[in-house]
């Protein structure tokens, strides 16, 4: 079970868009330049497309969405053919989609800023709200994210926040700011793990220090640099995609982690998770349509499809991550230990991680150097 | 030797501990029937099923295979011209380093050096990018041990062969080939295993449908230790040591051919 | 030396497939790479064409500076202890009755044909908070000690991927000695140890020598094995090249760690050389 959950994804991780974005640069001409074929304006979608004439390619995080799922789609939209490619890092997915040439991707599943970066790029299509009537089944918070209100070009998939993660039966007091991660007490020494992607690695200096997630300020970044070089030497390792399997075996304490990520349903029980109280961030997976995508209709569609209330609190069920749907959410069963119940208010708490455009390069910087000393 | 220090001993039984130790811990571990990567619960095949059902490792094995296979074609056919180009028509101490120097660069400078080419060239990456990338590599090691077999051979042959007439092509054909083919053969297996465990080029260079192998076992330990992992190699060793065994078996048949 | 017009045709025949390969696919790229070393950074990765010698001055910040010294250090003390093992290893082999040599050499070979990555990952299991030494010292009331992500464990995972690479041109090099040598240095008198110093190693020093860089090098590039034992905390001058490409999007200044990793390996190689006529 922990296993297969862990090896779900990176959640909104991998904030280094790396060669994905790399490449980015790159694609996002040549896409531009093919777009004057693509339909651009919502009027050039037939809402009564044959969808049986279309097939549709989804790019998505390994086991985020249930196995069944193309196959009930495939049934209850009469899409000719549904296929599902993975990746595991959004920087993966990144890479796929604004690689040079077609990625003959219609519909990929990106954190939010990544939406947004691809957004910038010229590579997304619109969202035609009027094919999407299941919208409305959104929570109002849903639709007002900050790296795209009102659902322009995304629409959110899942969501959820970054805190600490812990083994209650091993810590001598509960962790309850981050600068118990930042300065480990002595039982804790070498057994504390931190996210290693920038974004992310910067979070926990950042609100410690009482400063936003999104500044781009030389000086507080620089700051949050010192308190994270000084946090070095007592770290077990920086951990991506393993702290659920070590605080599980024990070799890990306390880690920071994304809250789907933490296995607190793990048999035992002696494993939480805790929102620090200088905060954290509110990061949301999100699902784009492609703009070079030939099958737009049945890919909003599906979208609208995965929107209704069954199809989603039976993704969140299976998946056991949050998803930001109020009437999914009403029927969804929780299991013991598991964090589903987060109301949006509390999710709503943290702060929207949004692109950063230049200044993102501060926090790569960051990285860097912290990795480096 | 009569005179074997003792001491010596240390060193060298410490060397082969050093090597095998982990080895043995992996294939005791594949056989655990429990989930842990660390503690042994009792024994168990299942984890051979799980690994028989794994799709992607499946997949990654059969690309692993394309592209080797791919890249040893490329490279014994040029490897094998070049060496021949080498010793035979050129004394040029510049092309002789030219031709080794994709095997002495590292492997990280080539990788970086291809992703930057086709990033510019803009070349939709694939399962071939590799296959180009890997037969820039083998080539050298093709043409390195064509070339040992080359300076081993007499060349009155083909001296015969041109003062017949015999143009550069058909001499190579008729005369130089056949004489070559346990070196090109040799090269060529070479070129096929170095591909077969090539990570480093692979990752730059490769499609994001595809993965190979070694790609695939990378990335499944980024997300964890799992017993599947131990069973893989379980089976590789025990499918390199069935190989090394018969390399051997064969090459004591050929040689007790050649003495008859 | 091509003198008649059929040995030019010869060499163009045979050579040039395989040299336009090298040209386009080692050269081009290779020239790229070291350009983009004084271009600016483009924001999604690739360059932005305007001259800048920010990356040098970078790489000569202490902090990089540090992680290219410390690559260096953790090579070198692969390559020596690597040495120091090795030779015994390859003397005795290379004196083992003929049916045992075959085998001790196989068995040298034989885990380098499992898969790299594999043998990396094994020691994962070995050194881990909960792996194998750790519950061994444990028993004897020992530990637990941290013994995965540091430079030791990298150290150490270094010299088993590379370990082969290293008595193998040794054993060559031992194996092609001619043993009466030996015989008359001991007849004369000479110790064992003596013959050793003045026989035995200066005859092997070629072999030494091509061993040390064969394990230096894939050591020195390295960023699979500092990735994976050393927990990110600990990283060599191949990670930092890494991340520059896939994940940083620096691409010049990558590229200008490049060719500092280059630049060492060329020094090295000259010294090798030049160590090596000497011999």
């Amino acid at each position: 079970m922990s296993r297969t959950r862990f090896t779900r994804r990176l959640p909104a991780a991998a904030a280094a868009a790396g060669l994905a974005l790399a490449v980015a640069a790159c694609g996002g001409e040549s896409s531009s330049s093919s777009s004057g074929a693509a339909p651009a304006a919502a009027d050039q979608l037939k809402p009564d497309a044959d969808l049986s004439q279309q097939t549709l390619d989804i790019t998505v995080w390994d086991g985020y969405t249930p196995k069944e799922l193309p196959e009930k789609a495939k049934a209850e939209l009469k899409i000719k053919e549904v296929q599902i490619q993975t990746h595991d890092t959004n920087e993966t997915a990144m890479t796929k989609l604004t690689a040079p040439g077609d990625s003959g991707i219609d519909v990929a599943f990106v954190s939010g800023q990544y939406a947004q970066a691809l957004n910038e790029q010229g590579l997304l299509e619109p969202i035609h709200k009027e094919l999407i009537p299941n919208l409305a089944n959104l929570y109002p918070e849903a639709t007002q994210l900050s790296y795209d209100k009102g659902n322009n070009y995304s629409v959110p998939y899942t969501w959820g926040t970054t805190g600490i993660c812990y083994r209650s039966d091993l810590v001598k007091s509960e962790p309850k700011s981050w600068n118990d991660l930042l300065k480990p007490p002595a039982w804790a020494e070498k057994k504390v793990t931190m996210l290693a992607t920038e974004r992310w690695l910067a979070l926990p200096a950042l609100k410690s220090l009482g400063y936003s997630i999104n500044t781009d300020k030389d000086e507080e970044i620089e700051k949050a640099k010192e308190l994270l070089m000084a946090q070095k030497p007592h770290l077990l390792r920086y951990d991506d995609t393993t702290f659920g399997d070590r605080l599980v075996s024990g070799e890990a304490i306390m880690v920071e982690a994304w809250d789907g990520w933490c296995p607190t349903t793990d048999p035992k029980g002696n494993i939480k998770f805790t929102v620090p109280k200088e905060g954290s961030d509110l990061w949301v997976d999100t699902m784009v349509i492609m703009k070079s995508s030939k099958n737009k209709e049945a890919a909003h569609a599906l979208l609208n499809y995965i929107l209704s209330p069954e199809i989603h609190g039976w993704a969140a069920e299976n998946i056991n991550y949050k998803v930001p749907n109020k009437a999914a959410m009403e029927q969804v069963k929780i299991a013991k230990g598991s964090l589903l119940g987060t109301t949006p208010a509390e999710l709503l708490n943290g702060e929207a991680a949004i692109d950063l455009g230049q200044a993102s390069t501060k926090y790569t910087r960051l990285a860097q150097d912290v990795t480096a000393s | 030797m009569r005179s074997r220090p003792r001491l010596l001993y240390v060193p060298f039984w410490l060397t082969y501990v050093f090597l095998y130790l982990p080895i043995v811990v992996l294939v005791v571990m594949s056989f655990n029937s429990g989930e842990s990567a660390y503690t042994f619960d009792g024994f168990s095949l299942k984890w051979y099923g799980v690994l028989a059902e794994d799709e992607r490792i499946r997949d990654g094995l059969v690309n692993t295979l394309i592209v080797a296979t791919g890249a040893t074609v490329v490279a014994t056919v040029l490897g094998t011209m070049m060496a021949v180009g080498l010793a035979r028509y050129t004394r040029s101490k510049v092309m002789d380093a030219l031709t080794l120097m994709p095997a002495v660069l590292p492997d990280l400078v080539l990788a970086i050096g291809l992703l930057v080419l086709y990033g510019t060239i803009q070349l939709t990456l694939g399962l071939y990018s590799v296959v180009l990338a890997h037969g820039l590599f083998a080539m050298a090691f093709v043409a390195a041990v064509v070339r040992t077999r080359l300076t081993g051979t007499d060349t009155s042959l083909e001296e015969a062969s041109r003062d017949l007439g015999a143009g550069p092509v058909v001499t190579f054909v008729k005369i130089t080939l056949p004489q070559l083919m346990p070196g090109i053969v040799a090269g060529a297996l070479l070129a096929f295993t170095l591909s077969l465990d090539e990570f480093v080029i692979a990752f730059f260079t490769i499609g994001n449908n595809d993965q190979t192998l070694p790609i695939v076992i990378y990335s499944m330990i980024r997300f964890g230790v799992t017993p599947k992992i131990n069973a893989l190699a379980a089976i590789l060793l025990l499918v390199s040591f069935t190989a090394v065994i018969a390399g051997q078996r064969l090459t004591k048949i050929g040689e007790s051919r050649a003495q008859d | 030396m091509p003198r008649s017009p059929g040995r030019w045709l010869g060499a163009f025949v045979f050579l040039s497939p395989g040299l336009a390969y090298l040209v386009v696919l080692m050269l081009v790229p290779l020239a790229l790479v070291f350009s983009y070393t004084v271009f600016q950074r483009g924001r999604f990765g690739g360059v932005v064409y305007e001259f800048t010698t920010e990356n040098f001055e970078r790489l000569f910040d202490p902090l990089y500076l540090s992680v290219v010294l410390d690559s260096l250090k953790i090579a070198a003390l692969t390559t020596l202890i690597a040495l120091l093992v090795g030779y015994p290893t390859a003397y005795l082999i290379a004196q083992l009755p003929k049916k045992w040599k075959t085998l001790a050499l196989v068995a040298v070979v034989l885990p380098f044909w499992t898969n790299f990555i594999i043998r990396v990952y094994a020691w994962t299991i070995l050194l881990s908070g909960p792996g194998l030494v750790n519950s061994a010292l444990a028993k004897i009331g020992l530990g637990p000690l941290e013994l995965l992500y540091n430079q030791g464990t990298i150290v150490a995972g270094l010299l088993y991927s590379y370990l082969p690479l290293m008595v193998l041109p040794l054993y060559a090099a031992i194996e092609r000695l001619d043993p009466q040598l030996r015989e008359a240095s001991a007849n004369l008198g000479a110790s064992g140890f003596a013959t050793f110093r003045k026989v035995t190693l200066p005859l092997t020093v070629p072999g030494v020598l091509t061993g040390c860089l064969f394990v230096f090098v894939p050591s020195f590039g390295n960023f699979v094995i500092p990735e994976m034992l050393g927990g990110n905390k600990s990283i060599m001058v191949g990670n930092l090249i890494r991340n520059q490409f896939l994940a940083a999007r620096d691409w010049p200044f990558g590229a200008t760690l490049s060719l500092a990793l280059i630049a060492v390996l060329v020094v090295l190689l000259i010294v090798q050389a030049w160590a090596a006529r000497r011999a």
